[in-house]
């Protein structure tokens, strides 16, 4: 079971250290981790992507709100969720294949971002399956380096009373 | 004013008069600013043992200890009691000494990342990089230290830090942290559910551990018990919550418990765990308490209900607030059968040893010991068989029983003893040890002479390290491997090298005699008894 933990946290030196800290510990997978400040620079956001059954994420929850520099942590579905990731990914081009990944591009809604003269880079902003799928789609070509950012998530929107 | 003044001014600030420590260069100018103040200093031998002593008097005085070491090595070495005492949510304030500021993370002399080697084992660190903020981190580190699930905390104290100026002190009289709010009142519905299902419950059973202690609630939960005559059973740090006599009271439970106990476990229907983590130890097979029973969990820390094993009827909160507010529930209870019955296991179920004549028989030497003691003395058991035996065979009336449960760590019971002495004096303070956790404390002998601090110490010496022997008499086929202590020192020798008197005991002829004599006089005493090597707990 995939689960997506919101995690607002103490925006301090050693915070992240002690939250992944946790997970190693406690042998809770993490799949992606983001760190970013929030509007309030006192305060971070965590997004983590774990899995697990049902017991790990009930205690995943529990241990992260025990964390003393741990604020508040929201959890939720990926499907009760806008989640994104940003990719950028540096590929070798030649003549015979640009157009090719142009099309790719395209079609992945994808956008070259600095290019020479025969590499570019590719920035793409999508969902965790369509950047993956992405990837596949150019794995034919040579792949030079690849830098992810992990899932950032929000909890959808619902109507404040 | 310095930093280092500021230091010893918030532990004056929170009543502490005791700090047990090991000095070296980087916590000098706080060991220097403590000599203008009333607070006791004692050098231990060893920085772990600095430790252990200040959770034998935390344990003993309800109040926070402290402990003050350098930086490097200093800090690495009590990194095992703070461990030990994270394990059994003892309340420590640990202060080390750190290298100057501008070298963190140069890997100067003597420098080591102490909050992040120890992350796993505090409650909380703080590494000061101001001066200033000296009085608001004690303050809180004291607060934290001290409610909710209680534990250590570590203060990281560079040295600058400890000669920068300070331009005024003022000691914070409120914690304000928005991330640290823990409960204390359990929630009503919750509790209205335990009461019902009090009613329905044909064999109630309570099962306490150390929280009970911590919560200061030993009296409320021996009022509830009593009140509705529900038996209790305890776990290895809930020793002595309930008198060990107590009609109530049916033992330890637990893969080392008495059979009475964990038979009492098994058929209850309806199980109060309280202050207990339902660690391994004590329930080998979680099934066994949820299967065909209600289990209620009652615990101040919410991680600890669920984590290993998921109660019918989870309840946050204090021990303490929680029994006083069931009490007044006014519950309709009827289960004398259920007590009949575990009476009668209680008397049936006796573990019939078959102890060797040439030697000290442990067991009954601990109920001999345990019936001369003061009523409310401090029994200090260390690790090993001779825990175990403690446990089984220590009779608890009006005093505490101590030791390192969760960690089980080795030599804790003589500078455990050291600090529970020094919470009060007025108390007989008697250390229970192996020949192999002797010798890993033994040391703090020249502690207690220094620093007058008269406890007794029995070593019950079988030349072997005795539990892990026992361990391959069964799992190994009697192949011992490095359980050996040949080489130990004379005793008789040794105690004389501190000055401290020495009994030895043979055999069990003159036992009476022997232990007369050990607790006749408040004064340090090492007791020597002989047991039989091949000597089993099970």
């Amino acid at each position: 079971m995939k689960r997506i933990y919101s995690v607002l946290v103490e925006n301090r030196s050693g915070v992240l250290c002690k939250v992944a800290g946790l997970f190693s510990r406690r042998c809770f997978n993490i799949d992606s981790l983001a760190v970013g400040e929030t509007d309030d620079s006192a305060v971070s956001c965590m997004t983590i992507v774990s899995s697990g059954d049902e017991r790990t994420i009930e205690q995943i929850e529990k241990q992260l709100n025990k964390k003393l520099d741990v604020i508040k942590v929201k959890t939720f579905d990926e499907s009760a969720s806008i989640s994104r990731e940003l990719m950028l990914i540096k590929v070798k081009y030649n003549k015979n294949n640009r157009r090719d990944i142009m099309e790719n591009c395209d079609i992945m809604k994808a956008q070259i971002v600095d290019m020479s003269k025969n590499m570019m880079i590719i920035q793409i902003c999508d969902v965790p399956e369509r950047i993956q799928l992405f990837i596949n789609m150019l794995q034919s070509i040579s792949i030079v380096e690849v830098a992810r950012t992990g899932t950032l998530a929000l909890q959808k929107c619902k109507d404040m009373e | 004013m310095i930093g280092a003044d500021a230091m010893v001014k918030c532990l004056e600030e929170e009543g502490v008069n005791i700090v047990f420590g090991y000095p070296g260069a980087a916590i000098c100018p706080f060991f220097n600013s403590i000599l203008d103040t009333d607070i006791r200093t004692i050098l231990v031998r060893t920085e772990q043992n600095a430790a252990h002593a200040a959770s034998g008097l935390a344990r003993v005085s309800g109040k926070v200890g402290v402990c003050a070491v350098t930086s490097g090595p200093g800090a690495t070495n009590v990194i095992t009691g703070i461990a030990t005492a994270f394990a059994d949510s003892i309340p420590l304030i640990c202060i080390c000494g750190q290298v100057d500021s501008e070298l963190l993370g140069s890997d100067a002399f003597q420098e080591a990342d102490i909050t992040g080697a120890v992350e796993s084992f505090v409650k909380y660190s703080y590494l000061i990089k101001d001066a200033n903020e000296i009085p608001r981190v004690f303050k809180e580190a004291f607060y934290i230290a001290n409610t909710g699930r209680k534990g250590p905390v570590l203060i990281d104290v560079p040295i600058d830090i400890q000669q920068a100026a300070i331009t005024k002190f003022s000691y914070p009289d409120k914690v304000n942290m928005r991330t640290y709010k823990p409960t204390v009142k359990g929630n009503m519905v919750q509790i209205k559910k335990v009461a019902k299902e009090l009613e329905k419950a044909k064999k109630p059973l309570i099962c306490a551990g150390g929280g009970v202690f911590l919560s200061n609630a030993e009296k409320e939960l021996r009022k509830f018990s009593e009140k509705y005559k529900i038996p209790v059973v305890s776990t290895m740090m809930g020793i002595g919550i309930m008198p060990t006599e107590h009609a109530m009271y049916y033992g330890m439970v637990g893969n080392n418990g008495a059979p009475c106990a964990n038979r009492a476990m098994k058929e209850s229907d309806l199980l109060i765990m309280v202050g207990a983590r339902v660690a391994d130890r004590a329930v080998s097979h979680p099934n066994m308490i949820t299967n065909y029973k209600v289990l209620v969990h009652i615990d101040v820390d919410p991680v600890e209900i669920g984590k290993n094993v998921g109660p019918h009827i989870p309840l946050v909160g204090d021990a303490g607030h929680i029994f006083e507010d069931l009490e007044q529930q006014e519950i309709r209870c009827e289960h004398e059968e259920w007590v009949e019955l575990l009476k009668e296991y209680k008397k049936s179920m006796m573990v019939n040893r078959n102890p060797n004549k040439d030697y000290v028989d442990p067991a009954m030497f601990i109920t001999k010991l345990s019936e001369k003691m003061k009523e409310d003395g401090i029994y200090v058991a260390d690790v090993g068989q001779n825990q175990i035996w403690s446990c089984g065979y220590h009779i608890v009336k009006k005093g505490r029983f101590l030791t390192s449960g969760g960690m089980g760590t080795m030599g804790y019971s003589i500078p455990a003893a050291i600090g529970a002495k020094l919470a009060d004096k007025s108390k007989q303070v008697v250390a229970v040890c192996g020949d192999g956790a002797f010798q890993m404390s033994l040391m703090e002998l020249a502690t207690m002479q220094q620093h007058d601090v008269p406890v007794k110490i029995v070593v019950l010496k079988n030349n072997y390290l005795g539990m892990v022997r026992e361990y391959q008499h069964y799992k190994y086929k009697d192949n011992y491997s490095v359980v050996d202590l040949s080489g130990s020192p004379d005793l008789e020798k040794l105690a004389s090298a501190y000055g401290i008197e020495f009994l030895r005991l043979y055999n069990m002829d003159n036992v009476d005699e022997i232990i007369d004599a050990f607790l006749k006089e408040d004064k340090s005493m090492l007791l020597e008894c002989l047991i039989d090597p091949m000597d089993l707990v099970k």
